[in-house]
C-alpha cells in the first residue's frame, strides 16, 4: 500500500504543469473565453507534443498505454488552469471506449491519429430528458443498403463542435435477423457508431455552458454510415460505454481535486489579506472554521479521486461502480460545498468575472452534475451495496 | 501508488485474526458487540491475555518490552480487534503515560511502571480537565507544592474516564504560579491510594458511570515522582495529545457498528418489508458508509506519509473530527432504525440502543472539542 506518484507519474505531472504556467495563464483562458473562441488549438498541439493526447491511447496503436494513475496525475495538475480544450472528451473518454475496439481497423486508424493529436473525438450518448439514464436512447441506427441510418437527438455533447469524429450510441431494432434487441433489459440492443462530423445529416447546435466550455445538441437527420462504421457487434455497446465515462468520472474527480485545491489556497490567502475592523478577517473564528470545513472536505476527495482512479479499471463491473459512485458521491458534494464557500467568503469579489475564483466555481458546480450528481451516484452505491459486507476491508 | 497490502501485511492480518478467533472470550465479545458496558475484570483479563501473547503494548520500541510493529501493523490489528469484538485497549497506560515515560522519564520510572502497565496490572487513569480547565487546558489550577521529599497537591480534576478503577494516575499541576500558564505546569505521577484522594462518580445522561471528579487534598507525592523537569509538563502534554489523535479515527470500530446498523435495518419487519428497502433511509446509511471509506483512505495515507512518526498537525484532527462525526452518525442510525422501540429502558438487555447514541455524543467533546480540531487546522493553514 502506498499512495505516491511515481517518477513517471510526476514527471508527467510537472511537465504539464510547467508548460500550462507558461502558455495558458489566467488572462489568456479568459480571453479566449471572451472571444467565444470554442477551444486553443496551440495549446492542444503543445499538450500533444507533451504526451498527453497518447496517454490513454494502447501502445500497438502509437499510445503510451498508459492508465488512470497517469490520468490522475495530468487531470490534478491541469485543473486550476481551466482547459477548454477537449481533454477529458477525447484524450480520456472516448480514447477509452475506442480502446474497447482496438482490434477493428477504423477504430485503430482513428485511435492512431488522436495518440499525435491530429484527431478529436468525443462520445455523443445522453439524450434530453434522460438525465443521468444511461439507459435512455432513443436515437435508432436501421439497416441501410449494406450500411445503417441514424436518426436522433443527442444533448450536451462537450466539444462535439471541435470533434472530426462523433462516437455515437443508437439502438437497433430487435428483429428475426437483427439480433439489435436480442439482449433483454433496458440496455439491450444499444450499439455503437463511428460517426465523421462532416456527414451529411449531422446538425449541430452549438454553445457555451456555464463553465465557458463549448458544447453542443447534436441532431443526427438520416445519417448514412457505412457497415464497418459500427464498432463491435450489434446490441453489445452500453457495457464499455458506462466503463468508459465511468473512467471519464475519475478523471473528472481528479480535476475537481486541483480546482478544489487552488480554490482553498486562495480563499486563505484572501483571508489573511483582506482587512476588515482593523484586522485580516482570517482571524475571525467563523471563517476559520469554514476553512477547517473546506480542508476535510478537500482531503476526503482526495482520498475518493485516488480510490475511483485505483478501482477505475476493476474487472469486476459492480466493484468498479460502487467505488466511482462513492467517490463521485464525495467529489460533488465537496466540489460544491468548496465552490460555495469560496464565493462566499470572498465576499462581493467572489461574485465578480475579474477573479478566477467564479471561473472556479463554475466549473466544480458543472462538475458535480457532470455523469450524475450526488444523489444519483448514492442511489447506485446503495444499490450496489445492499448485500451486508461484513468485516469487508471497504477499500 | 495502490490500495493493496503486503503480502506480510496480508499473512499479519490473518495471523492477528486467528489469535482473536482462539483467545478472545465469548462473553466479552457479546458485551462489545451489544454496546453493553464492559467490567474492569474484562479490560484486565484482555490486557492479560494480550500480554501473553507478546502484544501488550504493540507499538512500543521493543526496548522497552513492545513488539514494535509499524503504524500499519498497529491499524490492522486496531481494525481486526474492533471487528472481532475485542475491548479496546484503554489507552491510558499503553498508549499516553508511557510513550510520555520513555521520552522523558528516568531510568527509575521507565523500569518502575512499564512492565505492569504492559501486563495490565497497574490500570492508569488521565488528571488533566479541571472545573475551569477544558479546552483551556493551560488555565488548570490544582497546585503542587514543594515541601520537603514530597509535592502536596490540592485541587479538582474532572472528566476523568475510569478513574475509579485507577491505580495510578498521570496528573497536570501547576508548581508556578508566577510564569505564564503553559510555562507554569509539570506533569505528576499519583498513586491513586495516596491519602487525601477521593473520587466521585459524575452521572451521564445514559445512566453509566464512566466519569469522575477527583479531589485532592493536601496529597503528598514524593518528588521522584515528577516526570521530567519542574514547569515542563505543558510540552510533554501536548506530546501525548499528538499520540491521541492519531488512534482516534476509529476505522474499526464505526465497521463493526455499521455492520450492526446495516444487519438491524436488513431484518424482517413482521408483515413489512425490512427498513433497508425505504430508499430514504438506505440513502442515509449508505451515505456514512461512503464517508467511512473516505476516510479509511485518508487514515492510510496519513499512517504512509508519517512512515513511522506519530506526528499531529491537521491530519490527525480531520480523522478525530470525521471519525467521531461517522461514529455517531451511525449511532444515531441505529437508534432511528429501532423506532419507538429505542425509547423504553429496559435495563441492560443489549438491545436497547439508545444509551449508545447518548453516550457516543461525547466523542465530539473528548480528546479536544471538534471545535478546537478546527482551530487547529485552521492554524496550519496559517489562518
Amino acid at each position: 500500500m502506498d499512495f505516491d506518484f511515481s517518477d513517471e507519474q510526476r514527471q508527467l505531472r510537472d511537465a504539464v504543469a510547467a508548460f500550462l504556467a507558461k502558455e495558458y495563464p489566467f488572462e489568456r483562458a479568459r480571453a479566449n473565453r471572451r472571444a467565444a473562441r470554442d477551444w486553443d488549438p496551440e495549446v492542444w498541439a503543445g499538450l500533444a507534443g507533451l504526451g498527453v493526447t497518447a496517454l490513454n491511447v494502447p501502445a500497438e496503436c502509437g499510445g503510451l498505454g498508459f492508465g488512470a494513475l497517469e490520468t490522475l496525475a495530468l487531470m490534478d495538475a491541469c485543473g486550476p488552469y481551466l482547459l477548454q480544450e477537449p481533454l477529458l472528451g477525447s484524450a480520456v473518454i472516448a480514447t477509452a471506449l475506442l480502446g474497447s475496439y482496438a482490434q477493428a481497423a477504423p477504430a485503430a486508424a482513428l485511435l492512431r491519429a488522436m495518440a499525435a493529436g491530429e484527431q478529436v473525438a468525443v462520445v455523443a450518448h445522453f439524450e434530453p430528458y434522460a438525465r443521468f439514464d444511461v439507459c435512455q436512447v432513443h436515437t435508432r441506427a436501421t439497416p441501410e443498403g449494406a450500411g445503417f441510418r441514424l436518426t436522433g437527438h443527442k444533448a450536451v455533447v462537450m466539444h462535439a463542435g471541435s470533434a472530426d469524429t462523433l462516437l455515437v450510441s443508437a439502438r437497433e431494432p430487435a428483429g428475426p435477423g437483427g439480433a439489435g434487441g436480442a439482449p433483454g433489459g433496458a440496455g439491450g440492443g444499444m450499439s455503437l457508431f463511428l460517426v465523421p462530423r462532416a456527414t451529411p445529416g449531422v446538425r449541430l447546435e452549438r454553445y457555451f455552458t456555464v463553465d465557458g466550455q463549448s458544447g453542443a445538441d447534436v441532431h443526427l437527420e438520416s445519417v448514412q454510415l457505412p457497415a464497418d462504421h459500427r464498432l463491435g457487434g450489434a446490441g453489445a455497446a452500453l457495457p464499455a460505454i458506462e466503463a468508459a465515462f465511468d473512467l471519464g468520472m475519475a478523471a473528472l474527480c481528479a480535476e475537481a481535486v486541483g480546482i478544489m485545491q487552488a480554490l482553498l489556497d486562495a480563499t486563505v490567502e484572501y483571508l489573511k489579506a483582506r482587512q476588515q475592523f482593523g484586522q485580516p478577517i482570517g482571524r475571525f473564528q467563523a471563517l476559520q472554521h469554514r476553512i477547517a470545513d473546506m480542508v476535510t472536505h478537500l482531503e476526503q476527495a482526495r482520498s475518493m479521486s485516488y480510490l475511483a482512479a485505483m478501482r477505475g479499471n476493476h474487472p469486476e463491473p459492480d466493484t468498479r461502480r460502487r467505488a466511482l459512485s462513492a467517490a463521485k458521491v464525495i467529489v460533488s458534494e465537496a466540489s460544491r460545498f468548496i465552490g460555495q464557500q469560496a464565493v462566499q467568503l470572498h465576499g462581493g469579489m467572489g461574485m465578480t468575472d475579474e477573479l478566477p475564483v467564479s471561473h472556479w466555481f463554475k466549473r466544480l458546480t458543472a462538475i458535480d452534475v457532470m455523469f450524475g450528481d450526488a444523489d444519483i451516484h448514492l442511489q447506485r452505491y446503495a444499490a450496489l451495496s445492499r448485500t451486508i459486507h461484513e468485516g469487508t476491508v471497504h477499500v | 501508488m495502490q490500495l493493496e497490502f503486503t503480502a506480510a501485511e496480508r499473512s499479519f492480518r490473518e495471523e492477528v485474526r486467528a489469535f482473536l478467533e482462539a483467545r478472545l472470550p465469548a462473553k466479552i465479545r457479546d458485551k462489545v458487540r451489544d454496546g453493553r458496558e464492559l467490567a474492569r475484570a474484562d479490560h484486565v483479563l484482555w490486557q492479560r491475555i494480550l500480554h501473553e501473547r507478546g502484544w501488550g503494548a504493540t507499538a512500543w520500541p521493543v526496548k522497552f518490552g513492545g513488539a514494535g510493529w509499524s503504524p500499519v501493523q498497529e491499524y490492522i490489528f486496531e481494525e481486526e480487534s474492533a471487528l472481532a469484538g475485542a475491548p479496546r485497549q484503554i489507552p491510558f497506560g499503553v498508549k499516553m503515560v508511557a510513550p510520555v515515560l520513555m521520552a522523558y522519564g528516568s531510568a527509575a520510572q521507565q523500569e518502575r511502571f512499564l512492565p505492569d502497565i504492559r501486563s495490565g496490572a497497574a490500570w492508569w487513569c488521565q488528571g488533566y480537565s479541571e472545573p475551569g480547565a477544558g479546552s483551556d487546558l493551560a488555565s488548570l489550577r490544582t497546585r503542587a507544592e514543594r515541601d520537603g521529599d514530597a509535592y502536596v497537591v490540592n485541587g479538582q480534576k474532572t472528566w476523568n474516564t475510569l478513574g475509579q478503577y485507577a491505580d495510578w494516575m498521570f496528573c497536570l499541576v501547576r508548581t508556578d504560579t508566577q510564569a505564564k500558564p503553559q510555562s507554569g505546569i509539570s506533569f505528576l505521577l499519583i498513586d491513586m491510594k495516596t491519602p487525601g484522594v477521593s473520587v466521585r462518580p459524575i452521572r451521564l445522561l445514559d445512566g453509566g458511570h464512566e466519569v469522575n471528579e477527583i479531589w485532592f487534598e493536601n496529597v503528598r507525592v514524593p518528588l521522584e515522582n515528577l516526570v521530567g523537569e519542574e514547569n515542563r509538563g505543558w510540552t510533554y502534554a501536548k506530546f501525548l495529545l499528538g499520540h491521541e489523535r492519531t488512534n482516534i479515527a476509529g476505522i474499526g470500530i464505526a465497521k463493526r457498528e455499521l455492520t450492526r446498523l446495516k444487519r438491524a435495518a436488513a431484518a424482517p419487519r413482521g408483515e413489512g418489508r425490512p427498513l433497508l428497502d425505504d430508499p430514504l433511509f438506505a440513502a442515509r446509511v449508505a451515505r456514512v458508509e461512503i464517508e467511512l471509506q473516505a476516510l479509511e483512505i485518508t487514515n492510510l495515507r496519513v499512517l504512509c506519509a508519517a512512515r513511522g512518526e506519530h506526528g499531529a498537525g491537521p491530519q490527525a484532527s480531520i480523522l478525530k473530527i470525521k471519525g467521531t462525526e461517522i461514529q455517531q452518525a451511525i449511532s444515531e442510525l441505529l437508534m432511528r432504525a429501532a423506532g419507538a422501540d429505542a425509547l423504553p429502558l429496559r435495563g441492560e438487555a443489549g438491545t436497547n440502543v439508545m444509551p449508545g447514541y447518548l453516550n457516543q455524543r461525547k466523542l465530539s467533546i473528548f480528546g479536544g472539542t471538534n471545535e478546537i480540531q478546527k482551530n487547529i487546522i485552521a492554524k496550519t493553514m496559517g489562518l
